[in-house]
């Protein structure tokens, strides 16, 4: 077994540094030594989304990430999407639109969502399905989910003008 | 926060009724903590001390096993525990009841941990239990098994045939066996079922037109996003903790107890939040060796299935051969059913094929029939329940043969259903005679919908309908419920809350007592925190829970009404409680929440006791319609418009409700035409990934528009009738259908994939020289 490795990186605005064995992901690290278990596992492969978070921005599949790889990087979960005493807007949208079920995908989606408004802020239901295309619900048929994006597309849109 | 209380879509029949709470759509009470990642699921548990688990899988699909040496695996660094089947109890032959399907004991302990034989690959051979998980995937590689590999057998017909490979040489055949058939010799066809109705000869001859067709669906999986877990600590004093994700902790509970051969009191079972199920969650898989393994350490061992695991070792629902044949007059009524069903069990017996068998012919009036099922087992994982378990193979032969039917009569295919269609008094073809139904009402929704009404143009495009039935269970639930001195109330439950059942079940105890759905604090707990309680599945929660919920509501009522009896000092006959006030002589009144502030002063506590045991939900029907456009070149479907109608007796939070249909419909679209496992000669299935097993994403799709119909079940205080299953039924046969009317084509099985459209398309090109 490889020796654990420091990182140091900045995970939802927080400085963080963290011991892992080269071979652990990012995904296993978030969730198994950090205690942040809002990120879900569901494949471990890169297909289902459910362990999206944002990397420099960028949403990526956690589980798709070696730990050792995000020395010096902004890490962004969905533990640290809601402001204090509040939650964002995708968070309220997914409620009031009843966009969940069991809710495992939930984080993924609300992550991969962030990033696209935040490149897109009036996306067509064909931008929102294309985009979230690679994360996968399995109880919700997604017709919830592309209402929800789009409400919290509008309430930004609105805080905005 | 705002409610939505814009209806995204029509309500069909509103129906006549006066409910405050019920028909709104508040917030769901775990929502914050689903949406902010707060929420514990199995994964999320650490205890201290825990050891990791992993799992050895069979690489073969049919094999004896001839050794099995862990000793290298055991002396790897950090390894604590290995076990194998030798490790657990011995137990005997028993069936029990799952709540959604029966299973026998000795079976579920082989398919834990595979005894002689592995009947599947990815059967479960020994586990380790480690200081990490990388540690015991290490150690797997150290076990050594030596197998004789078996001729596999993987499709149904195949392994009914005389001279297949056989499983279990100890099984043989229950059931309607012909004289023939009965002898004492070793089969892979463990039960037949037969239902009859009326004269069947007679009623093929009285038949104008007569159409049988063999439809073959594929394995295909419930594919839940959170794969299986489960951490187990077995205490010194003997007592056994258990945090898993399961649609039924109490059927967990029981299924532990009885392979580790404990009291069921010796278990606790702790629900974690569940990331969906559909069915497959409710029998045990890592569990029990978690069991074992902490007993060995004295510490817990927490284990989690990997995605390749979940496909190849965990239920899927049956692949089906089904063969229906349907005699009509010319003016389209029924005069003969007839069909033959065979289901792939998997590795063990327990298909769903007897609910398919019940369900063939439910939606119509069949007053000549007969259902013959056979459950066969072949070396593909056990069949678990899934969604409707059984009725959409069915209805694909159906539904797809009654559409033949009108193509050829010049028939309207709603017409043919509102003609033929079941309703109150219409006798099944095993027997029941259904109560007040909606059927024809889902049938109305779709003719009378915008959808129907519009017109669909364009080349290689076409309209499918198609209907479907499910009973629906109610079985056993408990809920108890403390009034608060704020005049809120904790209640508490035992269904796993797989999609809002929390906020459903707290709706209906909030209807009981004339107070909001946000005065009602809801908590899922444990085995030892409420009356026993069946799984989460037959779309039974909101039934049977919301049912427990109002008796506990009733038995509140009571008790607020001695109260405030006994605060006036009147006979608390002269006591009412309606709409959330509790009256008395004199026009004195409280409001519900001024007396919850006084029952602390005047007396005992109030807490509320509910128990349902209800078994008439009353069924469940849908009818859907679909637009399709087919690529001729590829042979893909594209979903242009999708209409789901479905009589829900009352929706309770129409919200769920809505998304329960149009999360079902797409499982159904999945199921019809992309999903299948594939498998090669040896047995070994080749599309174990969520990329390879293709699940429908949101590119896929369209909106799907849920038409509620709300039909009142008479049988249930609010009039529920169940929602979650019945949308996976028709969407298989109604696009087949659309794939028709756009091509010509009649798809016969499923997937209907794009090389298998392509595969027909060329076919019909070639016969009639250039396709369409």
């Amino acid at each position: 077994m490889a020796k654990k490795q420091v990182v140091s990186t900045t995970i939802n605005g927080q400085q963080e540094e963290f011991l892992c064995e080269p071979r652990q992901t990012l995904l296993e690290v978030l969730r198994d030594v950090l205690d942040m278990t809002g990120t879900k596992e569901g494949c471990s492969n890169g297909n289902c989304g459910a362990c999206t978070v944002l990397l420099n921005g960028r949403p990526i599949d956690s589980c798709l990430v070696l730990a050792v790889e995000v020395e010096g990087a902004e890490i962004e979960t969905i533990e640290g999407v809601a402001p204090a005493g509040g939650l964002h807007p995708l968070q309220t949208a997914f409620l009031e639109q009843a966009a969940l079920q069991c809710g495992i995908c939930t984080p993924g989606f609300i992550m991969q969502a962030k990033a696209l408004l935040e490149q897109k802020p009036n996306p067509t239901e064909r931008e929102i399905r294309f985009y979230l295309a690679g994360n996968l619900c399995r109880c919700t048929g997604y017709d919830k989910i592309v209402r929800a994006v789009q409400q919290a597309a509008t309430a930004q849109q609105e805080v905005q003008v | 926060m705002a409610t939505v209380d814009k209806p995204q879509s029509a309500t069909a029949d509103a129906g006549a009724r006066d409910y405050k709470v019920i028909g709104t759509r508040p917030i769901r009470h775990d929502g914050v903590d689903k949406v902010t990642g707060r929420a514990r699921y199995g994964a999320d548990i650490a205890l201290t001390g825990m050891l990791h688990g992993a799992v050895l899988r069979s690489p073969h699909a049919h094999a004896k096993i001839l050794s099995i040496d862990t000793s290298a695996a055991k002396k790897l660094p950090g390894v604590r525990a290995v076990v194998t089947h030798a490790d657990l109890p011995d137990v005997a032959s028993k069936v029990a009841d799952l709540g959604e399907g029966m299973f026998d004991l000795r079976d579920l302990s082989r398919n834990v941990l595979a005894h002689d034989k592995v009947l599947y690959r990815g059967h479960a051979v020994a586990a380790v239990a480690a200081d990490n998980v990388h540690i015991a995937d290490e150690a797997l590689r150290l076990i050594e098994v030596k197998y004789e590999v078996l001729t596999p057998v993987m499709d149904v017909v195949e392994a009914m045939q005389d001279g297949a490979p056989i499983l279990h040489d100890d099984l043989r055949t229950e059931g309607f066996v012909s004289s023939d058939d009965a002898a004492d010799k070793p089969t892979n066809i463990a039960k037949v079922f037969l239902h009859e109705k009326g004269n069947l000869e007679q009623g093929f001859a009285e038949a104008d037109l007569v159409i049988e067709r063999e439809i073959r669906t594929a394995t295909v999986h419930q594919g839940y996003i959170e794969p299986h877990n489960a951490t187990v600590h077995w205490n010194a004093d003997g007592q056994i903790t258990c945090w898993i994700s399961t649609q039924g902790s109490f059927v967990v509970r029981e299924q532990l107890a009885g392979l580790l051969q404990v009291p069921v009191s010796r278990v606790r079972v702790i629900p974690m939040e569940i990331g969906g199920g559909f069915g497959g969650k409710i029998p045990v898989y890592m569990a029990p060796a978690a069991a074992i393994m902490s007993k060995m350490t004295g510490r817990p061992v927490k284990m989690i299935m990997d995605r390749a695991a979940v496909l190849e070792a965990t239920g899927p629902t049956p692949g089906s051969c089904v063969r229906v044949k349907l005699g009509v007059k010319s003016d389209g009524t029924i005069v003969a059913g007839d069909a033959w069903i065979a289901f792939e069990a998997g590795a063990f017996p327990g298909s769903p094929v007897p609910a398919g068998c019940m369900c063939v012919f439910a939606c119509y009036d069949v007053p000549n029939g007969r259902v013959q099922g056979f459950d066969v087992v072949l070396n593909r994982p056990a069949t678990k329940a899934y969604r409707a378990p059984g009725a959409t193979q069915v209805a694909m032969a159906t539904e797809t043969v009654i559409d033949e039917i009108c193509e050829q009569l010049k028939l309207d295919p709603l017409e043919f259903r509102l003609k033929n269609g079941a309703r109150e008094g219409t006798r099944r073809v095993d027997g029941p005679v259904f109560a007040r139904i909606g059927m024809l009402e889902t049938v109305k929704a779709i003719r009378d919908s915008e959808h129907w009404q519009s017109t669909l143009d364009g080349k290689w495009r076409g309209r499918g309908v198609a209907s479907g039935y499910w009973f629906n269970a109610g079985l056993k639930s408990a809920v108890t419920a403390s009034v608060n001195a704020d005049g809120r109330v904790s209640m508490l439950e035992g269904s796993t809350d797989i999609g809002g059942s929390r906020a459903s079940i707290s709706m209906m105890l909030a209807e009981t007592l004339g107070i909001g759905a946000e005065d009602i604090t809801p908590a899922v707990v444990d085995t030892d925190s409420i009356g026993y309680t069946d799984v989460t599945g037959g779309s039974r929660v909101t039934y049977a829970t919301g049912w427990a919920a109002y008796e506990a509501g009733l038995d509140i009522q009571r008790q607020m009404c001695e109260r405030a009896a006994s605060i006036w000092d009147c006979d608390s006959k002269d006591v009412t409680f309606a709409a959330g006030t509790i009256s008395g002589p004199e026009g004195k009144s409280f409001s519900f929440k001024e007396l919850a502030q006084k029952v602390q002063s005047s007396g005992d506590p109030v807490i509320g006791r509910g128990v349902s045991d209800h078994n008439e939900p009353g069924g469940a029907f849908a009818t859907h319609c679909v637009d399709v456009e087919v690529d001729p070149e590829t042979g893909k479907v594209t979903i242009l418009r999708y209409t789901a109608a479905q009589d829900v007796g009352t929706a309770i939070h129409p919200a769920y409700v809505e998304g329960q249909i149009q999360g079902g419909t797409v499982q159904g679209i999945g199921w019809a035409i992309n999903e299948e496992y594939f498998y090669d000669k040896e047995g070994r299935m080749r599309n174990a990934s969520l990329l390879d097993y293709r699940m429908p994403t949101c590119y896929d799709l369209p909106m799907i528009d849920a038409l509620i119909v709300e039909v009142p079940n008479p049988g249930h205080p609010y009039g529920v009738r169940g929602v979650g299953e019945v949308p996976i039924v028709p969407p298989p046969a109604a696009l087949a259908n659309a794939i028709h009317a756009a091509t010509g084509i009649r798809m016969t099985s499923l997937p209907m994939s794009p090389p298998k459209v392509l595969h027909e398309l060329l076919k019909a090109r070639a016969a009639s020289g250039n396709g369409k």
